[in-house]
């Protein structure tokens, strides 16, 4: 049975794209059938970070309104098998989504795929609301910032009550993804702990993210993170947060680098 | 990364370049106002398609139509699955 996860968090920039697509790359790795969408209508991105952006022909848009059929507009990565990706459209905006055709994509997707991976649009209008209407499980990006903490508690609020799960009367899995975590400087109390955005948010924890160079890199290179430099800690905390959401239990950690012995010796600390 | 590091460590340490590369073409497509792109590569496809429509049956769904744009140019590339065609009155 395919499993719906929206990858939201209500402010910008906080990194809900690096991490559909880092979570959908090694979700796919594990050999599992992944398709990472593009909500984010008119501003698409998606396709840029995985690399795709020179091969999108048709879209979601595309797809909605019957000019394509859906295979047609699935783009398959060229580095992961059974990994794929449905773009947004660059040139129409939001209104073009309509419910109903959204309900259909998704059910053809989900009778295609095991897990279908939705990027939100940052805002709490029309786009990210269809995007997280189908969830089965939401992944609520945030950056131990207060302004994410604050969007990400809206976020969460919607989450029970505008989805179609909640309005069924039933919940919705929730999950926090902290990003752009640096545990320095929470030690020296300059940045949210963990333990604070946790007690404010009270959703569980699906994993930490170092803030890390590897992060702009990847997309750079128009690759997600966990292909680029799987070594890093980043995508090693990545890795670590999609087997989660395969099932298993994994103590959280915040991976840190990994250092070879001539690099200690003549690095030091860095 | 130090030098040390960048002398030893990976060979792609510079990404920028890659970076910029890739908006170039990108951007180079997305202002010269072929914004609807997809509209005319629909248009395109429908139109082949019934060309060939004329001559033999073809699905919608056996259709699968590429894209990989270049800095100079772009490869289209149209799939179009043909059932086997029966030669009638053969021996």
């Amino acid at each position: 049975m395919a499993k719906v996860l929206v990858v939201t968090s209500g402010k910008g920039g906080v990194g809900k794209t690096t991490s559909t697509a880092a979570l959908g790359a090694a979700l796919a790795q594990t050999g599992q059938n992944v398709v990472v969408v593009d909500f984010d209508v008119g501003l698409r991105n998606l396709d840029l970070v995985m690399g795709a952006e020179r091969r999108v022909v048709f879209d979601l848009i595309n797809v909605i309104q019957g000019d394509a059929k859906l295979s047609q507009a699935l783009i398959r990565d060229k580095r992961i098998e059974t990994l794929s990706i449905l773009p947004a459209s660059q040139t129409r905006d939001k209104d073009a989504l309509t419910a109903e055709g959204v309900a259909r994509v998704m059910q053809e997707l989900r009778e295609k795929f095991d897990w279908v991976v939705c990027d939100s649009p940052a805002g709490i209008e029309r786009g990210a609301q269809l995007a997280m209407y189908h969830a089965d499980h939401a992944i609520v990006v945030t950056n131990p910032e207060v302004s994410s903490v604050r969007d990400s508690d809206r976020i969460i609020g919607m989450l029970d009550s505008t989805t179609e799960k909640a309005k069924g009367g039933g919940k919705i899995e929730k999950h926090l993804l902290l990003t752009r975590y640096d545990p320095a400087r929470a030690a020296r109390g300059e940045m949210l702990r963990i333990e604070d955005v946790l007690e404010i948010l009270s959703i569980p924890l699906l994993g930490i993210i170092p803030e890390s160079e590897e992060v702009l890199r990847a997309s750079n290179l128009g690759a997600p993170v966990t292909l680029s430099s799987p070594d890093s800690p980043p995508a090693r905390a990545y890795a670590e947060a999609a087997r989660r959401l395969e099932g298993e239990k994994l103590e959280i950690t915040v991976p840190t680098e990994r250092r070879g012995l001539f690099a200690r010796l003549f690095k030091g600390k860095s | 990364m130090s030098l040390f590091g960048s002398l030893f460590g990976r060979g792609t340490k510079t990404s920028a370049p890659v970076a910029r590369d890739r908006l170039q073409i990108l951007l180079a497509h997305e202002r010269t106002g072929e914004g609807n792109e997809s509209d005319l590569l629909s248009k395109l496809q429908a139109e082949i398609l019934e060309v060939i429509k004329r001559h033999i049956p073809v699905e919608q769904e056996k259709v699968q139509v590429k894209l990989d744009r270049g800095n100079s140019v772009s490869m289209l590339e149209i799939d179009i699955e043909v059932p086997q065609i029966r030669t009638p009155g053969r021996p």
